[in-house]
């Protein structure tokens, strides 16, 4: 599967930096000093109707680090991305144990709203989902939400800028956002995300629906955005976690007593490890293109 | 296996007796289809035709009468108006209002919302003329008692079109992709907030379609009409909610039993205009499905 | 939009996350979207009510042995009798009229929409049918009265022919009037069966009528049943078609060339007279009304599983 992504994600351009793994940047090395971690993710386990998607997920997210969550199709990563931001909830019979803190806080205790959880933690989706609006509006909907009547010209440019999209729309921002590309409708979900500021971004396989050289953007705009923002990514293509991120949790399909497949986190370490010196054979198998 | 000849393989290929059956068959198939639009165009022609001679202006200004010369629909065009104002004005937000419950806030587990959606098809399916037996117990008279009015007959109608209303909305809403709602909800939208500017604009042409459909059956019903008392002598336009009142098609009813031709081709003159306001409601509601359908 | 750097301490936080207070507006629309929901209920509640009251008391004033089994229909006259057998009758001749037209000429449409036409063709032809769907039924009674059954009439080649007044004529048209509901939802059924099923048949050397026949509308058959069930049931409810064309004298007869009167056309001849509350005349409608609604519910509840069933198997 993850050999098929990495197949036609690969472009003449960015072939280079992906093959030899060597290359990757050393930037954050096991022996520098940890960064502050934003949220724990304790033993968190998610059922759908009684049966177990996900199950006992243990690791930290730190602050401004790309944090990737990588394995094979059902293992359980999007859903667990989903717990993040309180969205399951959403979902008739999705019931999750254990605990995710954020900051310290709960983000599943008694007195606390999911709506202020999701404005304080955006997403952006597997599919670009722009709302059927102008691409104003689309970056603007946040704001409003939240009451935001003032300064709304500022932040949707601000928005716009960050995600790198301000001078490719900039005279078109009272257009239909169903007119522009795949890679640009996915980085206007990023500016719309932006534009709430949240803490944490979310992303759940971002690029899987986008060609070579939107990919490739995407990630460079990640790049820029960690800087303000701690993001999250769920992605299929072992290659882009390589590349993009700081972290990476390698999750696993498992089959319990009665035959059904639920999820497990296998491996949570600095990318660098995972890709070159992994602990667990599981994770060597999978990324060396084994298995999966 | 031994080859066989061309001509051979072109009779098997051919085979005429099977040919036979396919096209009698067909044949069979778009005549059924044809009985339909026969009787429409010749039910159209015969209106135009029988109506002829009374569509003239005085059919849309006079008021009944019992001289057939100068009879006319006006106090029945501005009732059908009036009881279908009420029917919209009753019908469109709680249509609306429910669909968007059972939609976007029903569990659709439970046991009561089932029941909901189960009573909901079956009410699409209870004779009109019922609804004129529940009007008269309980809206005319007993617990409304509001008497043979415009505002009974509106609420009348409202409940009998409102399942349709609500089912039409219901498709249009589930129309509307997921992924929207997502992200809505994922930039910190709350349920309502979600609905209100992302669902409901998205979904509008859909439920307006429906609705203009759901009018259009209100203005063509007559007969629990009948019932709530719209066949009374009416020489006079609604002026309020609170007026007595007759409608387009119970004036055709009338006019249709009495025994003297001149009063048949009155009928079939109102039986056009009420055909033509009919025609300019679903002409409407399908100028708005094409408009605004939308491509996700 | 720089505030992450102001959130340092866990209460700002907490405070930040937490429900300030419950969404009193949140909570206040969902329930009056919930009361829109529950008008619906509330109708069916009222229709059972309206009907029950004054069923109970005419039953306490006509024996159920005399509304059910009598074969004289004069609730009005001086003295009046209660046997309800002659409106029954005249709703199924009728509906059998109606029937004849529209179950075969429904299923013939519907298998040529489903099987035979391009998907252009479906496109012209599904409104035009929608149209028949949406002329009103007063107008149907009057193209019975003054077109087809003059035509009848004028045709009629042994015997004496149809009165003014007949359940022929008023049976024919309703049929036309209820073909495109039988048309449509059995072409719903016939396009939910898999592709597969066909294209299996068709390889085997099958034309397309065999495929049809033998196929696809065994494969749809709960559906089309469906479709003929609401139909059955719309022509029994039908109102205004057979109070024009089929006349409103009860009689107990099932030539359809005589004129007769059907529950609904009762219904709607004794609502035409001010019945006072509570007159005899008043009870009756409720009555006659009660064993409508009994009938007509029996058979959508029936459709709406067949429906249902056919959807689990396919969908």
């Amino acid at each position: 599967m993850a050999r098929k992504v990495e197949g036609t994600t690969m472009t003449e351009e960015n072939q280079a930096q992906v093959t030899p793994m060597q290359q990757i940047e050393p930037q954050h090395h096991a022996d520098k000093a940890p960064r502050e971690s934003l949220v724990t993710v304790d033993d968190v386990t998610v059922k759908y109707s009684g049966s177990t998607a996900v199950e006992g997920v243990t690791f930290d997210i730190a602050t401004n680090e790309i944090t990737a969550l990588i394995g094979a199709s059902g293992c359980g990563k999007s859903t667990l991305l989903r717990c993040i931001n309180r969205m399951n909830d959403l979902i008739p019979g999705a019931e999750v144990t254990g605990t995710i803190n954020y900051k310290g806080v709960d983000l599943y205790g008694e007195k606390i709203d999911p709506v202020q959880v999701r404005k304080l933690i955006g997403m952006v989706f597997q599919k670009p989902n722009p709302f059927p609006k102008s691409i104003y509006d689309n970056v603007a909907f946040g704001p409003r939400v939240l009451g935001i009547k003032e300064d709304l010209d500022e932040i949707v440019e601000k928005s716009l800028r960050r995600a790198s999209l301000w001078d490719e729309v900039k005279n078109r921002l009272n257009s239909s956002a169903l007119g522009m590309s795949g890679g640009q409708q996915q980085r206007l979900c990023i500016a719309r995300a932006i534009a709430t500021s949240p803490d944490v971004i979310l992303m759940d396989e971002p690029c899987s629906a986008l060609d070579p050289i939107s990919t490739g953007r995407i990630e460079d705009l990640m790049e820029e955005l960690k800087t303000r923002y701690t993001i999250v990514i769920v992605t299929h293509n072992m290659q882009q976690a390589a590349r993009v991120s700081d972290k990476t949790a390698f999750f696993t399909v498992n089959v319990n007593e009665d035959d059904k497949r639920f999820g497990q986190l296998v491996e949570f370490d600095d990318t660098e490890k995972i890709f070159t010196n992994p602990s667990d054979q599981r994770t060597e198998d999978y990324v060396t293109g084994k298995v999966g | 296996m031994k080859s066989i000849g061309a001509s051979a393989a072109r009779n098997e290929l051919e085979s005429r007796h099977r040919d036979f059956f396919e096209r009698g068959f067909m044949l069979a198939l778009i005549f059924s289809l044809g009985i339909g639009i026969i009787a429409l165009v010749t039910l159209i022609l015969q209106v135009l035709v029988e109506g002829f001679p009374r569509l003239n202006s005085e059919l849309l200004t006079n008021f009944p009468s019992g001289n057939p010369e100068i009879a006319g629909a006006q106090s029945a065009i501005m009732g059908t108006i009036w009881v279908i104002g009420v029917t919209a004005a009753f019908t469109i937000p709680v249509g609306i209002g429910a669909a968007i419950y059972l939609e976007e806030y029903a569990d659709k587990e439970r046991w009561w919302n089932r029941f909901i959606e189960l009573n909901l098809q079956n009410l699409a399916a209870v004779p009109a003329i019922v609804y004129g037996i529940l009007g008269l117990a309980f809206i005319v008279r007993g617990f409304l008692g509001l008497g043979q009015t415009v505002l009974a007959a509106g609420l009348t109608l409202g409940l009998l079109v409102l399942p349709i209303v609500i089912i039409s909305s219901r498709e249009a809403i589930k129309a509307v992709p997921d992924t929207i709602r997502q992200g809505a909800y994922a930039l910190g939208a709350t349920r309502w907030q979600t609905v209100r500017r992302q669902v409901l604009p998205a979904s509008i042409p859909g439920i307006a379609t429906g609705t203009i459909l759901a009018l259009s059956r209100a203005i063509g019903e007559a007969a629990p009409l009948i019932l709530i008392g719209g066949l009374t002598f009416i020489t006079f336009n609604p002026e309020s909610v609170n007026s007595n009142f007759t409608v387009l098609p119970i004036q055709i009813f009338n006019w249709v039993s009495r025994p003297q031709d001149e009063f048949r081709v009155l009928a079939a003159a109102a039986i056009v205009v009420l055909l033509v306001i009919l025609l300019a409601m679903n002409a409407l509601a399908i100028f708005l499905r094409n408009k605004y359908q939308r491509k996700y | 939009m720089e505030a992450t750097e102001m959130r340092t301490t866990e209460d700002l936080q907490m405070k930040q996350l937490m429900v300030v207070r419950p969404r009193y507006g949140e909570l206040l629309i969902q329930a009056l979207l919930g009361l829109c929901a529950i008008v619906s209920i509330v109708t069916t509640v009222g229709i059972v009510l309206a009907l029950v009251e004054p069923s109970i008391e005419f039953f306490s004033e006509v024996s159920l042995k005399e509304f059910f089994t009598g074969v004289n229909w004069a609730p009005l006259f001086n003295p009046p009798s209660f046997g309800v057998i002659p409106l029954i009758t005249g709703t199924l001749v009728t509906t059998f009229w109606a029937l004849a037209v529209c179950l075969p000429f429904g299923l013939g449409a519907a298998t040529y929409l489903s099987e035979y036409a391009s998907p252009r063709t479906r496109s012209i032809l599904k409104p035009v049918l929608e149209v028949l769907a949406g002329i009103p039924t007063v107008v149907y009674g009057f193209f019975a009265l003054t077109f087809v059954t003059p035509l009848l009439q004028d045709i009629w080649l042994v015997g004496e022919g149809p009165g003014v007044f007949n359940a022929l004529s008023a049976g024919l048209v309703m049929g036309v009037m209820i073909l495109p509901t039988i048309a449509s939802l059995s072409e719903d059924a016939m396009s939910a069966v898999p592709g597969g099923l066909r294209e299996g048949a068709l390889a085997l050397g099958s034309n397309k009528a065999q495929v049809s026949t033998r196929v696809v509308i065994p494969a749809a058959l709960s559906g089309i049943v469906a479709g003929f069930v609401l139909g059955v049931s719309r022509a029994v409810g039908e109102t205004m078609i057979v109070l024009v064309a089929a006349g409103s004298t009860p009689n107990l007869s099932l030539n359809p060339l005589e004129a007769m009167q059907t529950m609904t056309g009762f219904i709607a001849s004794a609502g035409l007279g001010d019945q006072p509350t509570g007159s005899i005349g008043f009870k009756t409608i409720f009555a006659v009304g009660a064993a409508l609604f009994a009938i007509t519910f029996v058979m959508n509840m029936f459709s709406i599983r067949l429906v249902r069933k056919y959807r689990e198997v396919y969908e």
